[in-house]
């Protein structure tokens, strides 16, 4: 079995991403793409930011680059920098630009997370602009029309340290995401996880539990994403319980209490 | 080798010791024959534990020591523990005579009939227990200690010890199921009947309220079913454990409560009935009710919470109406409607407005479960959003007491915040010991902060070269294996070196390196009487001195400073807060800082641990500056106990990763330092006018 190696500049998404709509969210993401307007997502972790990203991607039929930022990502690792090829120096194209120059969708998972200076670069796409200065290239690159920039954000986070600057948020169309409505969620995991609704349905109870507790010791409740996982172990034949504790529990925490406590809410359930 | 078991004359004269039966005439002649037949380390567990207790109350340690050597035939050890520190909890609380009655109570514990109990102590499940009844849905419940197992709609208090069964896996699963069925009381509308009414009309309304109380344990164990199925069969396997079931006589009853539609008003139409049958045994997972209990929270909660929901919903519509286009404001009379769904036991509400969804934050929600969970639906007239100045906000949410205020009326706890205090005699903590208050220290607009420039200014001059240097900034880093831009210099060695046939080096980039000194320091200042005069003053010296340093470094930093008189009157006076700037301001309440009463330290260093805690920061430290021996008026904190309560303080600090120094003004250097500073580093400094150039000095070295 060999891995495939595609370029992401080219690559397009051929099969259609399940994804349900919470609400007017894609109508919206077509309205932006379409005014050329750079859009902003926000919500908890495994709400499906990423996979709505995927499929607006397959939807407007435009290769999706994602960059997840993480706290040392500069600006030279979006734009590009020049490296050592045999004595020589060349200058190689980071994500974002070749992302602006296929005329792609790009998209920045977790922005807050990158450095401050990161940002800036960014701003000159983000407006009317719509140009990347690339300045150790003395060029600027203009997006082409069918170019879009999205940005997600988690506002849970509550540290001063990662909020998102005015002037980055202001230039942004916001779609709000949070954690399906119980039917929906149903369904999703339903159709993501194989597992009958029944247990599909404890699921998502057991997932608004985790939710109950945020802001007393968990940071964040049980996504979406934790219940599919869940949802598929119990298809491969793992206990209820045991999949809440290795899928759910371990992930949104480490605390002993805390883990005890919301073992004894799934055991209560199941 | 084992020692050997102690003798009856062996224990006797060291209880004679311990109770002072000199003056007290306790008879410890029985309590020492039953002692002398325990094993060693039983003998030595009692004996401990007599001492500890005793050095809160010789009556409460007379008592335990009678029921001790019986119980420690029954009880594991962490159970008696659990017990003996509830004693003393409760003597520090309510009195001997509270403390007496919790010391009787340990007769009813652990009646299994086991050879061992091991029970499950509060202190250990409170934790998860909290968590899980949180993670049920309605309203926010806490899980408190008491007397008896009921719950008020806001709180559930649960005994110190749940002994009924013999492991304590399963104590642990019996007080869970107690909790999840109180739970159910306030989810499930059991607290929403007027009980007392209820039962008013009976010959005998607390027997009529013992049956009400079965009847709606039938009706919410069957919602348990249906919600928490597996938390149910745990219930059934505790009930066959302890040998509870339904008597036949009540049989009839329970098709009615067990129906899915089943409601408060079912049983309460059924409490005739079950009045006229025989008492009905508790099942062991049921609690008791107390209306009066519930009548009380609830007479304080609806008003407030109407008025906050129509405040909030006031805002909401505020926010909704700025977001709206132009030319489509909303009427003046909006239309909100709320639909609750209260479907396989979850509880959501969906706001309507004129007709268009609004999704409810979090803390609306939380309100409109708690007002559906006290009536049954949303009463119209908490819809109607808030007018402006309509509620006086001091009385709608709650208000940070005026510090000062308290000391006019009666010696209340109001407001303040409490803290557990180290008893070394006890060697175990007392719960709640402390009442902290925060001040600001009055600022004295005055020339000292330029007298002190002037005096030192030599020294401000010299340190502010020193803290430059130790300033980190941001600068390029050459020969990096990855970096932003390529070294010029190094990649020219190394072609250079490729042609010379020379490996080539893969360090060819430079990188930015962002400096980030991220400290946040707390200064904890000494004011305690004793401080009068030059210690005073060298230590606002001091202070002005290091905030000069302080602001070339950018470290955030706080200055509060201590002092107080008893433990209801611990006050910690902010000087400089982490957000407050170093202006004008802060330097007037330095040279404001005066001495005041004695020095109590432990609340003060608990107080900071947890401000420090809440700044973000990679290092944190607490720098103490006080003038020795900890001391308080009439009081035993003099002496060991302040020395033992202190260090374990630091311990505390230091444990969350805090590190604690302290700066001692003390010519003697008296051989309890060490000590009383374990988990710290420490100085001392003989010469007070040696302090401004000596802390800033200590402060450079320990944060680099």
């Amino acid at each position: 079995m060999n891995a495939r190696t595609l370029d992401p500049a080219h690559r397009l998404i051929e099969k259609e991403p399940y994804y349900e709509a919470v609400g007017d969210e894609i109508r919206l993401f077509e309205a932006a793409y379409g005014q050329q307007i750079p859009v902003l997502l926000k919500g908890p972790t495994g709400c499906g930011k990423t996979r709505f990203m995927e499929h607006m991607a397959w939807r407007l039929k435009r290769p999706l680059i994602t960059v997840s930022c993480h706290d040392d990502l500069t600006a030279s690792d979006l734009v590009g920098r020049y490296l050592v090829k045999g004595g020589e120096t060349v200058w190689v194209d980071g994500p974002l630009t070749r992302a602006v120059r296929a005329g792609g969708i790009c998209y920045l998972d977790e922005i807050v997370e990158a450095r401050k200076d990161t940002m800036v670069v960014i701003h000159p796409l983000a407006d009317d602009r719509r140009t990347l200065p690339m300045e150790k290239l003395g060029q600027i690159v203009e997006a082409p029309p069918e170019f879009c920039l999205a940005i997600s954000y988690n506002p849970g986070y509550q540290s001063v340290l990662k909020d998102l600057k005015q002037s980055t948020r202001q230039r942004f169309v916001a779609l709000e995401f949070d954690y399906p409505a119980a039917d929906l969620e149903r369904r999703i995991v339903v159709n993501e996880s194989g597992i009958e609704p029944g247990m599909a349905e404890k699921l998502v109870k057991f997932a608004q539990m985790t939710r109950n507790l945020k802001g007393s010791g968990l940071e964040e409740g049980a996504s979406t994403r934790l219940l599919v996982h869940a949802g598929k172990l119990i298809t491969s034949g793992v206990d209820p319980v045991v999949a809440c504790r290795s899928a759910v529990a371990q992930a949104v925490t480490d605390d002993p209490d805390m883990l005890a406590a919301i073992q004894e809410l799934s055991s209560s359930l199941f | 080798m084992a020692s050997p078991q102690l003798t009856r004359a062996e224990i006797e004269p060291l209880l004679d010791v311990w109770l002072e039966t000199e003056f007290t005439f306790h008879a410890v002649g029985p309590v020492a024959r039953a002692l002398s037949k325990l094993t060693r380390p039983e003998q030595d567990f009692v004996l401990d534990w007599i001492r500890r207790v005793a050095s809160t109350h010789i009556t409460l340690a007379f008592h335990f020591a009678k029921r001790a050597p019986d119980l420690i035939r029954r009880l594991d050890p962490r159970a008696i523990e659990a017990w003996a520190v509830q004693l003393c909890d409760t003597y520090d609380r309510a009195g001997i005579y509270a403390a007496l009655s919790v010391a009787e109570q340990v007769d009813g514990y652990a009646r299994t009939g086991q050879a061992h109990t091991e029970g499950a102590l509060f202190d250990d499940i409170a934790g998860v227990l909290g968590n899980f009844v949180r993670g049920l849905s309605g309203r926010t419940l806490r899980v408190e200690q008491g007397d008896g197992i009921y719950t008020d709609s806001e709180k559930i208090v649960l005994p110190a010890i749940t002994t009924r069964l013999a492991s304590r896996d399963d104590n642990f699963k019996l007080a869970k199921a107690t909790v999840a069925l109180l739970w159910a009381q306030t989810r499930f509308g059991t607290l929403r009947a007027d009980l007392t009414a209820a039962c008013a009309g009976y010959p005998h309304p607390d027997r009529a309220l013992r049956q009400f109380n079965a009847l709606e344990t039938l009706r919410l164990t069957a919602c348990i079913a249906r919600e928490l199925p597996g938390l149910h069969r745990d219930m059934e396997r505790l009930m066959g454990l302890l040998g509870d079931e339904l008597a036949a006589d009540w049989q009839p009853l329970v098709d009615r409560l067990r129906a899915a539609d089943a409601r408060v008003e079912d049983s309460l139409a059924l409490l005739d009935a079950a009045y006229h049958l025989p008492d009905f045994r508790p099942w062991c997972f049921q609690g008791e009710l107390r209306p009066e209990a519930v009548a009380s929270a609830r007479a304080a909660r609806l008003e407030k919470e109407k008025a906050r929901l129509r405040i909030r919903l006031a805002e909401l519509l505020q926010e909704h109406a700025a977001g709206a286009p132009r030319g489509q404001e909303t009427p003046d009379k909006p239309d909100i409607e709320v639909t609750p769904h209260d479907e396989d036991g979850r509880l959501d509400f969906e706001i309507t407005l004129d007709g268009a969804p609004l999704a409810p934050p979090d803390d609306v929600r939380q309100l409109l479960a708690s007002v559906w969970l006290d009536f049954g639906e949303i009463p119209p007239d908490y819809l109607s959003p808030a007018g402006d100045g309509e509620y006086d906000p001091r009385l709608v949410f709650d208000q940070p007491e005026d510090p000062d205020a308290v000391w006019h009326g009666t010696y209340h706890e109001k407001g303040a915040e409490l803290y557990p205090e180290w008893d070394h005699g006890r060697q175990h903590y007392r719960k709640n010991w402390c009442v902290m208050r925060e001040k600001t220290v009055p600022p004295v607009h005055d020339d000292f902060y330029r007298e002190t420039l002037d005096k030192h200014a030599g020294l401000v001059k010299h340190l502010r070269r020193k803290f430059e240097a130790l300033r980190d900034e941001n600068r390029i880093e050459k020969r990096q294996t990855q970096g932003d831009e390529v070294d010029l210099d190094a990649l020219v060695e190394a072609l250079a070196d490729a042609r010379d046939g020379r490996e080539m080096s893969d360090r060819l980039f430079v990188r930015l390196h962002r400096a980030e000194r991220n400290i946040a320091v707390a200064f904890l200042v000494d004011m305690s009487g004793s401080t009068k005069g030059w210690i005073n003053e060298a230590e606002r010296e001091a202070l002005i001195v290091l905030c000069e340093a302080l602001e070339l470094l950018g470290d955030r930093y706080a200055i509060y400073g201590f002092s107080g008189t008893t433990r209801k009157r611990c006050e910690l006076f902010r000087i400089k807060t982490f957000d407050e700037p170093y202006g004008d301001e802060v330097k007037a309440r330095i040279s404001g800082i005066r001495p005041q009463e004695y020095t109590r330290m432990g609340f003060a260093l608990r107080h900071m641990t947890k401000l420090l805690n809440q700044v973000e920061a990679r290092t944190r430290v607490l720098v103490t500056l006080s003038d020795g021996r900890p001391d308080d008026y009439f009081d035993v904190y003099r002496g060991q106990y302040g020395i033992e309560d202190t260090r374990m303080a630091l311990l505390e600090a230091a444990r969350t990763g805090i590190h604690p120094f302290c700066i001692t003004l003390d010519r003697d250097a008296r051989d309890y330092l060490p000590h009383m500073y374990g988990a710290a580093r420490y100085i001392i400094l003989d010469d007070v006018r040696q302090l401004p150039v000596k802390v800033t000095d200590i402060y450079r070295r320990i944060t680099t």
